[in-house]
């Protein structure tokens, strides 16, 4: 299996569902003649024509609902935004119009649009560019939000999510870009909903996504030096959530830590807690902890960036706290 | 224009304006819930646009909307239905009167946000651009809404782009209580599009057959030159905001809303037919009576249709 970085995976999966459908374009700040912000476009334009692969004006709002617009008549969009913190502006379009459109048309409407683009705090990006907007949201029914980890299933996370007849927010790590991994050619889908042990274990379960998710390993391997075997769950898709995994791994490990680089109040941890507790209640030895992003705005300079953000040690010190060691 | 074709338009603005006041009643007897703007007086614009577009164009629309469905030919009956909140509704009761859809007629809805519909219409327009497709898309919204960014963002987006849509202002003079001068800095609305480059045009909204005749240009500018259009239709509503805002309280007087009511569209289109002996008053008569019918019809499919079953909650929120 060829290695891959994350935006070569991310860019595959772009590259062959335009190849497969021709309804399927690319919309975005950048996106094309500059080859991507982030460089998950590169390529894209020579390959599909300025037709399929469209620069905008800085004005998420407006391409966004354009964006909605082509998807209610057939077309399938994929709109990037440059980073998850500019979608903030097109939010209503996200929310009142693509994820209610179906429901308050009783049913009239179809909604194939994924709204991608790079999320989480970089390195020393400051307050306004250094946020997880997944639990966001996540809150909304009517949406389906996907965070991959790894290449490979960023790969085939993209790949459903274009084929889906739902709007999908689809959150890429902005420091994950260029992490590589194995990634299968060709046909390959991660259906939504459906996690992934990303390694497994017996004594704690910890439960991560996205870049998190290479923390959560980290702290495995902490603990792993200290005779601890940590099970690392990824559920891949926040929305709809594969509880049964999540529930089966904690009914196993009998205690959970959830690592989250949102903020604490109202997370998306705060909701899979709260239904391991609901669910797993007999089975769980301890409370379930979470470990977030500090509940502040993200400062600038670097230490007080790298106090803020989950770190393996502060994962592994919850580890050890539910399990009372 | 064709006989036929003005006795159309005439009938629908009757239509709507009939099937409303119904709807008043209906709102009073707590038939109807929530938010409900009525488009009293503003029935030539919306029947003016839509008498000029083609088989295949599609419209979309903001919350006073009663008269932009019936006029795409949305059913009288599901449409009561919907507003009584009823499973045989257009939006099977899920939508109410902001949220009015009948897809299968190009009609794409009743939107609640303002602004919120620009640039989905936009980007219906694009993708008939995508397509390579002969349509164009109409999009109607109040004057408030040229204060929001999403419709500035739009119009740049369409004429970048060149894309099919008429974007037309129903300036009915209130956004809400608060006046045009009290809310823009510019009294002539379509010198919104000087910003753009776009081709504008001010048309006198209670004029059913001068709307008719500038949609129409707009729909030549954009099938053959690929060049959107900026409408501002002069109009004025004749009742409050909503059921639950007063027809005149502090934001107008009843000398202002009385004095437009004598250039009443629907009275002064029906003159014009006369006139012109293309309608006699016992053809009116005919036509009140037919419509009387319809719209008392519409009321009792409305009542006697089941409420939605408590399973569709969950029903049509994905695909």
């Amino acid at each position: 299996m060829p290695e891959l970085t994350f935006r070569e995976a991310l860019n595959q999966a772009m590259a062959e569902e335009m190849e497969r459908d021709p309804n399927v374009f690319l919309m975005g700040e950048e996106v094309g003649y500059y080859q991507g912000a982030y460089k998950v476009s590169q390529g894209l334009l020579e390959k599909f024509g300025p037709q399929r692969v469209i620069d905008t004006p800085i004005a998420e709002l407006g391409f966004a609902g354009l964006g909605v617009g082509a998807a209610q008549v057939g077309l399938r969009p994929i709109i990037e935004f440059m980073t998850w913190n500019f979608s903030l502006l097109a939010l209503d379009q996200i929310v009142n119009n693509a994820a209610k459109l179906r429901y308050m048309s009783g049913g009239q409407i179809k909604m194939p649009i994924v709204f991608r683009g790079a999320n989480g705090s970089a390195h020393q990006l400051g307050a306004q560019h250094s946020q997880s907007l997944e639990a966001w949201l996540c809150h909304i029914p009517g949406l389906i939000v996907m965070a991959p980890s790894v290449p490979a299933d960023g790969k085939g996370m993209l790949k459903a999510a274009i084929r889906d007849d739902n709007p999908v927010a689809f959150f890429e790590s902005e420091v994950a870009y260029g992490y590589k991994g194995e990634v299968p050619e060709g046909e390959h889908i991660v259906p939504i909903g459906v996690g992934d042990i990303k390694r497994p274990g017996k004594d704690v379960t910890l439960i991560a996504w996205s870049k998190m998710i290479h923390v959560a390993l980290e702290a495995a391997n902490i603990l792993a030096g200290e005779g601890i075997e940590a099970e690392v769950v990824d559920p891949r898709t926040l929305r709809p959530l594969d509880e049964q995994l999540l529930i089966s791994s904690v009914e196993k490990t009998n205690r959970c830590v959830i690592v989250e680089e949102g903020w604490p109040y109202a997370g998306v941890g705060a909701e899979i807690a709260y239904r391991i507790t609901l669910n797993a209640f007999d089975h769980l030895d301890a409370p379930v902890v979470r470990i977030t992003s500090e509940d502040v705005p993200m400062p600038y300079a670097a230490n007080l960036e790298h106090a803020v953000v989950p770190s393996a040690q502060k994962v592994a010190a919850a580890a050890k706290k539910v399990l009372y060691i | 224009m064709e006989k036929k074709k003005l006795l159309e338009m005439y009938r629908m603005m009757l239509l709507i304006r009939r099937f409303e006041e119904r709807t008043a009643q209906m709102y009073g007897m707590q038939k109807i819930g929530g938010f409900c703007h009525l488009y009293i007086g503003q029935e030539a614009v919306g029947v003016g646009a839509v008498s000029a577009l083609r088989p295949g164009d599609q419209f979309i629309s903001a919350y006073r909307d009663h008269g932009h469905i019936l006029a795409m030919g949305g059913e009288p009956n599901a449409v009561m239905a919907e507003l009584f909140g009823k499973a045989t509704g257009v939006s099977r009761g899920k939508g109410g009167s902001m949220h009015l859809f009948d897809v299968e007629k190009g009609y794409y809805g009743g939107h609640g946000i303002v602004a919120g519909q620009v640039p989905v219409a936009t980007g219906m327009a694009f993708a008939a651009k995508y397509r390579k497709e002969d349509k164009v898309i109409l999009c109607s919204m109040g004057e408030g809404t040229v204060h929001q960014g999403a419709f500035h963002e739009s119009l740049n987006l369409a004429k970048l782009w060149r894309l099919p849509v008429i974007y037309m202002i129903e300036n009915n003079r209130y956004g809400m209580g608060t006046p045009l001068e009290r809310a823009s800095a510019v009294w002539d609305l379509s010198e919104k599009a000087c910003s753009y480059d776009m081709a504008r045009a001010t048309v006198d909204g209670m004029d059913v057959l001068a709307v008719h005749d500038v949609v129409a240009e707009a729909i030549v500018r954009a099938t053959r030159d690929g060049e959107p259009t900026l409408i501002e239709a002069r109009t004025y509503r004749f009742r409050g905001h909503s059921m639950s805002d007063p027809v005149h309280s502090h934001y107008r007087t009843k000398e202002e809303v009385e004095e437009q009511k004598r250039q009443d569209p629907i009275l002064i289109f029906q003159q014009k037919l006369i006139d012109d002996k293309i309608l006699t008053p016992e053809k009116v008569k005919e036509y009140e009576d037919e419509i009387k019918k319809i719209v008392l019809d519409a009321v009792d499919f409305a009542e006697k249709s089941p409420l939605p079953a408590l399973e569709e909650l969950y029903t049509e929120i994905y695909s």
